[in-house]
């Protein structure tokens, strides 16, 4: 198994879909790294030692064959394409372009300030309402939510935890109010940066249940070290279980509207 | 290309006029303009700055390693006389307890970076060596423009002091990190009053004058490689040191432009209330924040890593520079590839401005411009490689000698190694963003500036001390000082590609203590780190929180490491053997042809070229060496400028 070169250098076990692709490729790039440096290391003591001033007086002006490092560079060159071209392009190109477009996709937004993150959450309608920060009150709106959004009417906001079902893809939107944060989820392999002005995403899936750290990877001030969040995973009932306890009730209905478009007469 | 030549049908007059003429303390040793004085007080002020950043980071891995606990013996400080108020000014008002926090940590670990990489590294490796031994090289009396040459040095002495003022105002130093991001950089302590005793501003304004310190000193450079060269020192006979440093100030001369926009639009923010680098929209705990807004903190980013690339490689280049002197000096052979190594470091040189946003994988990217970085990046490995291989097969067939600088020579190529391979998967955006900003980043670069490019520092101060001094340094010091060093350097970065897969991320003051899922983790190192030091008594948690401790006393052993050295710096001035000839290592360059120390104006005789600057062991000469400016091997007398090679010129 390639990856498990990964787990003898310390990596926490992986958590997400594509995250095995990253440590796989990980794993890929971990093994040439240790050929190469085992092989120059060999090298290296070999050639101290047999090239020491009191065992070979006299030194060699020509040296070594000029075929040598011709090898060695051809070797790396090629490795490096196969890397860039076998797994780093398709890779992104997959992550940065293929967003899930599946009705089971599940949306989060991350928004980020010293020294914390608030989570929201769509309701039963399954959109995320527009933020704006000048809508932010400190008292009844810590997240800017746009009020007159429909979408959002039923939204919800969660301080503190991002709680996400296995097995569906997962949006998130990385936003802050203040400074740059970074969204870090070490087991997901997946960190994007909130940046005040910019609207990011990223997406993943999970792919255990389970609970860890959410890490803030940006400096962000003197808290920077506390910025602390936490990352829940559960199944599937305990979370629409949940999204139903917390979700906002939906709009009553407007008399008079109906919901269908009405038909054109022949 | 005339001044040129006027200035070398002149040259050996001058030296002699000077040697007759006493200019007095001041102009000789404190506003000089000669070359090899303000080489060496680069090298002193480097070397001391070096001493501060080092300093710094050892109270920040005291914080790390002992979160919460007072830092040892500074209460003894504070009752010092002069000491002790300077102490308390600078850490006292932050950390009354004397326990370091979050907001004394992040002053310490932006200054450290500043301090290493724009204070020590940058005036050691390109300013001191390349000031004092690039134009001794080239055949030259002279750098082209010695008072630009003073003003360089100048202007780095006032932004190296407001940098250190900059812990005493108002508000402390800078806490941004040595990047200074926008928006936190402009709106941390945005209410004080007075913006200019505000931390930031200081930064700004010390960056501004060592950036124009840093132009001044690669324009002087790049006319004195070009214009000044000796009589038959053709490119190709010009020895790989002088392509470094010619190389380097091209990187400094095209690069530090924009971080110097940045850092005086940033200045304008801070100062004037603009935002350039500030969006629209700030909040801060509920209150908008009073700014214009409308700019942009991603813009900040790109002009900052447009320099912070090429300065990753003008932080390495002086290093390769000075090992090919050192290694085919020591080997006793040819510098192996010469040619491939000149065209690494030009293609080098060229794609380094090329590869910034591959620090800014982190702010999303899309395909598109994902590629292109990934694609540069990856390149730009390629020259590396060749340079680092070029060396390494120098040595075979050679015959070593292992004195102080070939031992840091050697310890280089392997420490350096691992500080270029780490640096791969860093490289691939996909896997970038599970390792970005953790310890694993902070263990690759570390391994290529500090076992890198710093041993290579070291090694030529060994090397070329004779030259200044007239006397070596102890080898038996340098051995001393050469063995701690290498063991605390990996005791303190090796475990950080531990702590960084685990997901340890930087600039945590704790050292991780409010990531308990995290910080809490055992691995087969921790536990052998535990059970390791258990045996000497010294307790180690079986926890990657336990590396810490581990990387602390790293620290302290690598601190334990440096008195030798300095002790040798310093007696070896009166102390140290005296040399025999003015080639005390029996080197081919044409710095070793001048007396010891070179009197102003450098040369007795006008040096000719007559050969490739690595003639070791050439078959069939007399020595080992044939130096650049012998008429034939084996003879000491000088070629004499015939004028075939007047013409030439």
């Amino acid at each position: 198994m390639i990856s498990k070169i990964n787990q003898w250098m310390g990596q926490t076990p992986v958590a997400s879909e594509h995250g095995e692709l990253v440590d796989h490729m990980l794993g890929f790039v971990h093994w040439f790294m240790v050929v190469l440096f085992i092989g120059w290391s060999t090298y290296l003591i070999y050639t101290f030692w047999r090239y020491r001033a009191c065992k070979n007086p006299k030194a060699d002006y020509h040296g070594a064959s000029h075929a040598v490092s011709n090898q060695i560079e051809i070797a790396v060159v090629v490795v490096e394409a196969i890397l860039l071209l076998g797994f780093a392009f398709p890779l992104w190109s997959r992550q940065a372009d293929d967003y899930p477009t599946s009705p089971d996709t599940v949306k989060v937004r991350a928004l980020g300030e010293k020294f914390l993150w608030n989570f929201q959450y769509p309701g039963a309608d399954k959109q995320l309402g527009v933020w704006n920060p000048r809508f932010i009150n400190p008292g009844s709106n810590t997240m800017g939510r746009d009020m007159s959004d429909p979408n959002g009417a039923d939204d919800f906001v969660n301080p503190a935890t991002m709680k996400l079902p296995v097995g569906r893809p997962v949006i998130v939107d990385v936003a802050s109010k203040d400074v740059i944060h970074n969204l870090a989820l070490v087991p997901m392999r997946a960190a994007q940066d909130a940046t005040p002005g910019v609207k990011a995403h990223m997406w993943f899936t999970p792919t255990k249940t389970g609970t860890w750290d959410i890490i803030c990877g940006q400096l962000c001030g003197p808290g920077h070290a506390n910025m602390k969040a936490t990352l829940e995973v559960v199944s599937q009932e305990e979370f629409d279980a949940w999204v139903a306890e917390h979700a906002a009730p939906a709009p009553a209905p407007v008399a008079g509207v109906t919901t269908e478009a009405p038909i054109a007469a022949k | 290309m005339s001044a040129a030549a006027t200035t070398h049908d002149h040259g050996s007059d001058h030296a002699h006029d000077h040697d007759h003429h006493d200019i007095g303390f001041w102009r000789k040793y404190i506003f000089s303009t000669d070359h090899k004085v303000i080489g060496i007080q680069y090298g002193l002020s480097g070397l001391v700055f070096l001493l501060c950043g080092f300093m710094l980071m050892l109270l920040m891995r005291w914080s790390i390693a002992y979160p919460g606990q007072p830092v040892p013996g500074l209460d003894l400080l504070n009752h010092l006389p002069i000491l002790g108020p300077i102490v308390h000014e600078m850490m006292g008002r932050f950390a009354p307890d004397g326990v370091i926090n979050g907001e004394m940590y992040n002053m310490l670990g932006a200054m450290h970076g500043t301090i290493m990489v724009f204070f020590g590294i940058v005036p050691l490796g390109f300013a001191a060596f390349g000031n004092f031994v690039m134009p001794l090289q080239i055949g030259t009396i002279d750098m082209a423009f010695p008072k630009l040459n003073m003003m360089s040095f100048w202007f780095f002495f006032l932004s190296g002091v407001l940098m250190m003022v900059s812990f005493f105002v108002g508000t402390g130093a800078v806490q941004t990190g040595w990047t200074m991001y926008s928006p936190l950089a402009s709106t941390l302590n945005h209410s004080v009053k007075n913006v200019f005793m505000h931390g930031h501003t200081v930064w700004l304004t010390a960056m501004v004058f060592n950036i124009s310190a840093s132009l001044l000193g690669s324009v002087n450079f790049i006319t004195t490689a070009i214009n000044l060269r000796a009589k038959g020192l053709t490119w190709f006979k010009l020895p790989f040191f002088c392509w470094a440093m010619f190389v380097t100030s091209f990187l400094l001369l095209l690069a530090f432009p924009p971080l110097e926009v940045a850092a005086i639009l940033q200045l304008v923010d801070r100062v004037f209330g603009a935002s350039f680098f500030l969006p629209t929209g700030l909040v801060e705990g509920g209150q908008a924040l009073d700014i214009s807004g409308g700019g942009s903190p991603i813009l900040y980013q790109h002009l900052f890593w447009f320099l912070a690339h090429p300065e990753v490689y003008v932080l390495i280049l002086p290093a390769f520079a000075i090992l090919t002197d050192v290694i085919p000096n020591n080997a006793r052979r040819p510098l192996w590839g010469y040619k491939a190594m000149v065209y690494s470091v030009l293609t080098l040189g060229f794609l380094s401005f090329l590869v910034w946003a591959h620090h800014m994988y982190l702010t999303g990217m899309g395909t598109m411009m994902s590629t292109y970085f990934q694609i540069t990046t990856v390149l730009i490995s390629v020259p590396s490689v060749i340079l680092l291989t070029s060396l390494m097969i120098s040595l075979w067939g050679g015959s070593i000698r292992f004195n102080s600088q070939m031992l840091f020579a050697s310890a280089f190529l392997p420490m350096f190694g691992i500080g270029g391979l780490t640096g791969l998967p860093l490289a691939f955006n996909f896997i970038d963003l599970a390792l970005h900003d953790t310890y694993y980043v902070i263990g690759h670069f570390h391994y290529v500036v500090a076992p890198g490019t710093i041993f290579a520092l070291f090694a030529g101060v060994y090397h070329w001390y004779p030259k200044m001094t007239g006397r070596f340094m102890s080898d038996r010091l340098g051995k001393l000082h050469f063995w701690p060093s290498l063991l605390g350097m990996n005791m303190v970065f090796l475990p950080m590609f531990v702590q960084g897969m685990g997901g340890f991320h930087r600039r945590w003051y704790d050292g991780g203590k409010a990531f308990e899922q995290t910080s809490s983790a055992t691995h087969w190192f921790s536990e052998f780190c535990s059970s390791f030091f258990g045996l000497f008594g010294i307790h180690v948690e079986p926890t990657l929180m336990g590396l810490n401790v581990v990387m602390t006393l790293g620290a302290v052993i690598l601190a334990i490491g440096q008195i030798p050295f300095i002790i040798n710096v310093f007696i070896s001035i009166k102390g140290g053997k005296k040399i025999t000839n003015d080639n005390p290592w029996d080197a081919t360059t044409l710095e070793w042809a001048t007396p010891t120390p070179p009197p102003h104006g450098n040369f007795t005789f006008e040096p000719v070229a007559q050969r490739g600057p690595y003639e070791y062991s050439v078959p069939g000469a007399p020595t080992d060496f044939t130096p650049q400016w012998v008429d034939e091997p084996g003879s000491t007398t000088p070629a004499v400028a015939t004028e075939t090679a007047k013409a030439h010129h």
